[in-house]
């Protein structure tokens, strides 16, 4: 499947999802402060984002918890009383490299995580788990 | 008034589907409310009914274990009204399954014409609002709601 055919896929889940029109999905658009996703929209879109990319119902793509929207990050080593340790800055980086990170530098607020994905994560994440 | 807006199940498939039916009567009070002189049975209320149909299939599917929240209709497209002297029926069905929460869907029909067909999504609060404090016990499933799953197990005999 190449990126366009995976973005095209992507841009309709979110529509479906969100409830937004096809021209508001860019790649750079922010989940939550652009096109305005709340915290179950983000598991909505992890079964719809599951079912689409099902191809072969004996062979499921499944998304495992926390392995695309990292907004829990329960692990201490990532998050203490709610700031990102250096560690956890580092896995936000990881998981989310077309993010803007300045202000979650400044804040290390891991309330800020959800704010950073972006559309074209969920692209790369798929061509990635494609591969 | 109890806030129960299905009468019986008629089929229940543990994590795959449930059909519920309710019977509208003129004696409901909450009929006369939206519109003087032309009780109808508020879409609102017909989102519920069908919210308690796949929320109990849903809260079945792990046993009660898990305080099961509608956490966002994600489409409900209505058809037809509801009116006095109709037998309306749910038909709920899970899409997805998981740790965190649940996707179903379905369709609200009166004899063989659609009322309406509803998405909707259910959170596992305890699994997804970690750090806020809820009661202990599931207060989502009093006892009328797996009461009603009773019943139908019991074949619909009730011992008195």
């Amino acid at each position: 499947m190449t990126r366009d055919e995976i973005y095209s896929k992507v841009q309709g889940v979110l529509v479906d999802a969100l409830g937004v029109d096809e021209d508001e999905v860019t790649p750079e658009a922010s989940l939550r402060q652009d096109l305005g996703a709340e915290s179950i929209d983000f598991l909505d879109i992890t079964f719809r984002l599951e079912k689409a990319f099902t191809t072969d119902p004996a062979n499921k793509f499944t998304i495992p918890r926390g392995d695309l929207f990292p907004e829990n990050m329960d692990n201490p080593d990532y998050i203490q009383n709610g700031k990102l340790t250096d560690a956890g800055l580092a896995e936000v980086r990881r998981r989310l490299p077309h993010a803007n990170v300045s202000e979650l530098e400044n804040t290390r607020d891991a309330a800020l995580i959800p704010d950073l994905f972006a559309v074209q994560d969920i692209v790369d994440y798929i061509e990635r788990r494609m591969k | 008034m109890r806030w129960i807006w299905i009468d019986k199940f008629v089929e229940f498939t543990p994590r795959t589907c449930a059909t519920t039916v309710k019977n509208v009567s003129l004696a409901e009070e909450h009929l006369h409310d939206l519109y003087p002189d032309f009780p109808v049975v508020p879409h609102s209320l017909i989102v519920e009914g069908f919210a308690q149909t796949a929320g109990i299939l849903v809260g079945e599917a792990r046993n009660f274990a898990e305080k099961v929240i509608l956490a966002k209709v994600a489409r409900a497209t209505f058809h037809r009204l509801v009116r006095p002297g109709d037998t309306i029926v749910f038909r709920a069905k899970v899409e997805q399954l998981s740790e965190q929460g649940a996707s179903t869907s379905g369709t609200v029909t009166c004899g063989e014409e659609l009322v309406a067909e509803i998405e909707m999504m259910f959170s596992h609060i305890d699994q997804n609002m970690a750090g806020l404090e809820f009661p202990e016990h599931n207060f989502v499933f009093t006892e009328q709601f797996t009461e009603l799953l009773k019943g139908y197990r019991a074949g619909g005999v009730v011992r008195i």
